[in-house]
């Protein structure tokens, strides 16, 4: 049975122009100890999803309209807040884009860890203090003991996200969803936590759900990927599939966008165009406004996800002629 | 050839007040310590490094958007710390800069018509057909339809206000554009097509750049030479061949080896011990003695906690300060 599943899910919100849809039919499983990758462009509906998997959503204005997430025997999206509070931490635990928002800068980083650690296990005082020390040194914080006193200030911001995995980790959960872990951090730094949160999932094997829009963090850490685009996914793969052999015609120009380090290219081949309006968009493929192979039978319905080859499913007519 | 801009001794503190309530004193921040630096005509400069590096501080230096704390910097043959402010105003219409964050670059209040023609109005125009005329000119160089002129601000995306912020920089057809990470926080597509814009009107406007960014990736495609950053100081400068395929100094490694896998079969893991960095950046406020990479350098040895390296050039064009090398 996979760890995580989750069926044709749609989360709509209420805003002035009515109900919007910011993700929409989507499905896919994660099996214990498997790293996924969701990758797309913001508005793509990622984020989204992986709150709604953590129910951290406030409903109103936000609302599960359709499908279900799975995780383990429960069905997360018809469970209260007080269950749902049990499975975060020693269930399924998230990190942040932005770890100095994410702390709270009025308590100590020692503090924010032993909170969750006091949330979700019964232990004594004193185990509560050793087990926050433990994670923080796990998580490569020098000087731990000394550090636990410390406010989120007064920690760079690789720090911080190092804090951040530790009172994610805490509870030892079955389920890590990093939403854009790296993204603020400089480069050097954001090699250092990826090859953390690698290390961590070694020897925790907690699976993980990635969600980035580059690239270049998907293949460094994922199994599998999901290509998002506009609330929906377009393709699913896994990894080395996924680069080698792009089926969806925005996969292909996410890929081609990004200038490498080992290739030279005269003009970077650009998406022309930007994500259609959530309010307003067309009948058919969601794409189609920047997709340089539409044709009008594009317009006519939202193509299904085909399956194309071992695990490797695109949502795209034009497939089988294109590749 | 004489380069565009050349600056020498190039430094600037900022004072930062600290010791709390009874023991308040300054201490100078050292954004950018003693750099030499020189972008040739008609080329980009790639100027990358991490947070903390001075890479913004000095490409404001260079258009003299803040004042130096010493050294002195030729522009087009004058020495634009020396002059008076008529003499300085009458420079900056060739020298111009292209912002970060799209969202704060423009005013909210101005039309696009007004943002794009106010440097216009700045050196002497008149908000007249002709000027109407020229601000039209640069939306279609920017690939924006002339219609938006009315539009504000907050009717666009990151993207379309970036190219507002580019149409504004070249209205008046400077010859050097500052590009402060322009692309930094637009999504990736978006990135390419500014990417690709700013390629093409330099060819067409025959414009000069020093491109600032943390991307490695993009800025190896549009720079013709590249300079790495750390802490206030230049690391290293090569053609951007050179400096990808051969980098010298230790930080300019760790950066290249920290650039995430092109391709799961890239994973760097495997490299890890090798060039992975520890720690984090230290602060400007504090750099360490000596060579200011001492304290994460992989291959440090005693005189470089003492010493400063000096800038060597162990080939034609490839500068480095590292006592590893000369």
């Amino acid at each position: 049975m996979p760890l995580l599943e989750v069926s044709n899910l749609t989360t709509a919100f209420q805003t002035s122009r009515g109900e919007i849809t910011a993700v929409e039919d989507v499905s896919f499983s994660l099996n214990e100890g498997e790293i996924l990758g969701i990758v797309g462009e913001s508005g793509s509906g990622k984020s989204v999803t992986a709150l709604t998997i953590m129910g951290l959503l406030p409903q109103p204005p936000a609302r599960v309209a359709a499908g279900e997430v799975r995780f383990g025997s429960d069905v997360l999206t018809r469970l209260s807040d007080t269950r749902m509070q049990r499975i975060r931490g020693p269930g399924i635990a998230m990190v942040f884009q932005e770890p100095m928002t994410s702390l709270n800068p009025v308590f100590t980083i020692g503090e924010q860890v032993m909170e969750t650690l006091r949330a979700h296990e019964r232990l004594s005082q004193k185990a509560v203090y050793a087990r926050a020390l433990e994670m923080l040194e796990k998580v490569g914080i020098p000087s731990a003991a000394r550090r636990m006193g410390d406010y989120p200030h007064q920690l760079s911001g690789g720090q911080r996200q190092r804090v951040m995995l530790a009172i994610a980790l805490a509870c030892r959960p079955r389920l890590l969803i990093a939403d854009e872990p790296t993204t603020a951090l400089d480069v050097t730094i954001q090699a250092q936590i990826l090859d953390l949160m690698m290390d961590l999932r070694d020897e925790f094997g907690m699976a993980i759900i990635v969600i980035t829009h580059n690239m270049g963090v998907v293949a460094e850490t994922a199994d599998r990927v999901l290509v998002m685009y506009a609330g929906r996914i377009v393709e699913e793969a896994p990894v080395a599939r996924l680069f080698d052999k792009p089926l969806h015609p925005y996969t292909r120009g996410l890929l081609e966008c990004v200038p490498s380090l080992d290739q030279d290219h005269e003009r970077l081949v650009a998406i022309p165009g930007t994500l259609p309006d959530p309010a307003r968009r067309p009948a058919g493929c969601r794409y189609v406004s920047r997709c340089r192979y539409a044709i009008p039978a594009c317009t006519a319905a939202i193509p299904p996800l085909a399956t194309y080859d071992a695990n490797h499913t695109a949502a795209c007519i034009r497939v089988p002629e294109l590749t | 050839m004489t380069p565009l801009i050349e600056a020498a001794g190039l430094t600037k503190h900022f004072a930062v007040q600290t010791g709390g309530l009874l023991r308040r004193h300054s201490i100078p921040l050292r954004a950018v310590d003693d750099v030499a630096i020189r972008v040739q005509t008609g080329e980009t400069l790639g100027l990358v490094g991490e947070s903390g590096c001075g890479k913004s501080t000095l490409g404001r230096l260079l258009i003299r958007l803040i004042p130096p704390t010493a050294g002195n910097i030729i522009f087009d043959g004058a020495d634009i710390t020396l002059l008076n402010p008529r003499e300085l105003r009458e420079k900056r219409r060739s020298m111009q800069i292209i912002f970060q964050d799209p969202y704060g670059a423009l005013n909210p209040r101005m039309s696009v018509e007004d943002i794009i023609m106010e440097p216009l109005l700045i050196h002497g125009a008149r908000a007249n057909a002709e000027s109407r005329r020229q601000v039209a000119a640069m939306l279609e160089l920017v690939g924006l339809p002339a219609r938006v002129r009315d539009r504000f601000p907050h009717e666009f995306s990151g993207g379309q206000r970036q190219r507002i912020g580019i149409a504004r920089a070249l209205v008046l057809h400077p010859k050097f554009v500052v590009c402060d990470e322009p692309v930094s926080a637009l999504d990736v597509s978006v990135q390419a097509q500014i990417v690709n814009l700013l390629q093409d009107l330099q060819g067409e406007m025959g414009l000069t750049y020093l491109f600032i960014a943390h991307d490695l990736g993009v800025v190896k495609h549009i720079s013709n030479r590249v300079a790495v950053m750390y802490l206030g100081k230049i690391v290293e400068t090569a053609d951007k061949r050179t400096l990808y395929a051969n980098p010298l100094h230790p930080y300019t490694q760790a950066l290249i080896a920290a650039v995430p896998a092109a391709h799961p079969s890239q994973r760097s893991r495997s490299r890890r011990g090798r060039e992975r960095l520890a720690g984090d950046i230290p602060s400007a406020l504090h750099p360490p003695s000596g060579c200011r990479f001492h304290t994460r350098c992989p291959h440090v040895m005693p005189v470089c906690r003492e010493q400063e390296p000096r800038v060597t050039q162990p080939a034609p064009g490839h500068q480095v300060a590292c006592h590893l090398i000369g």
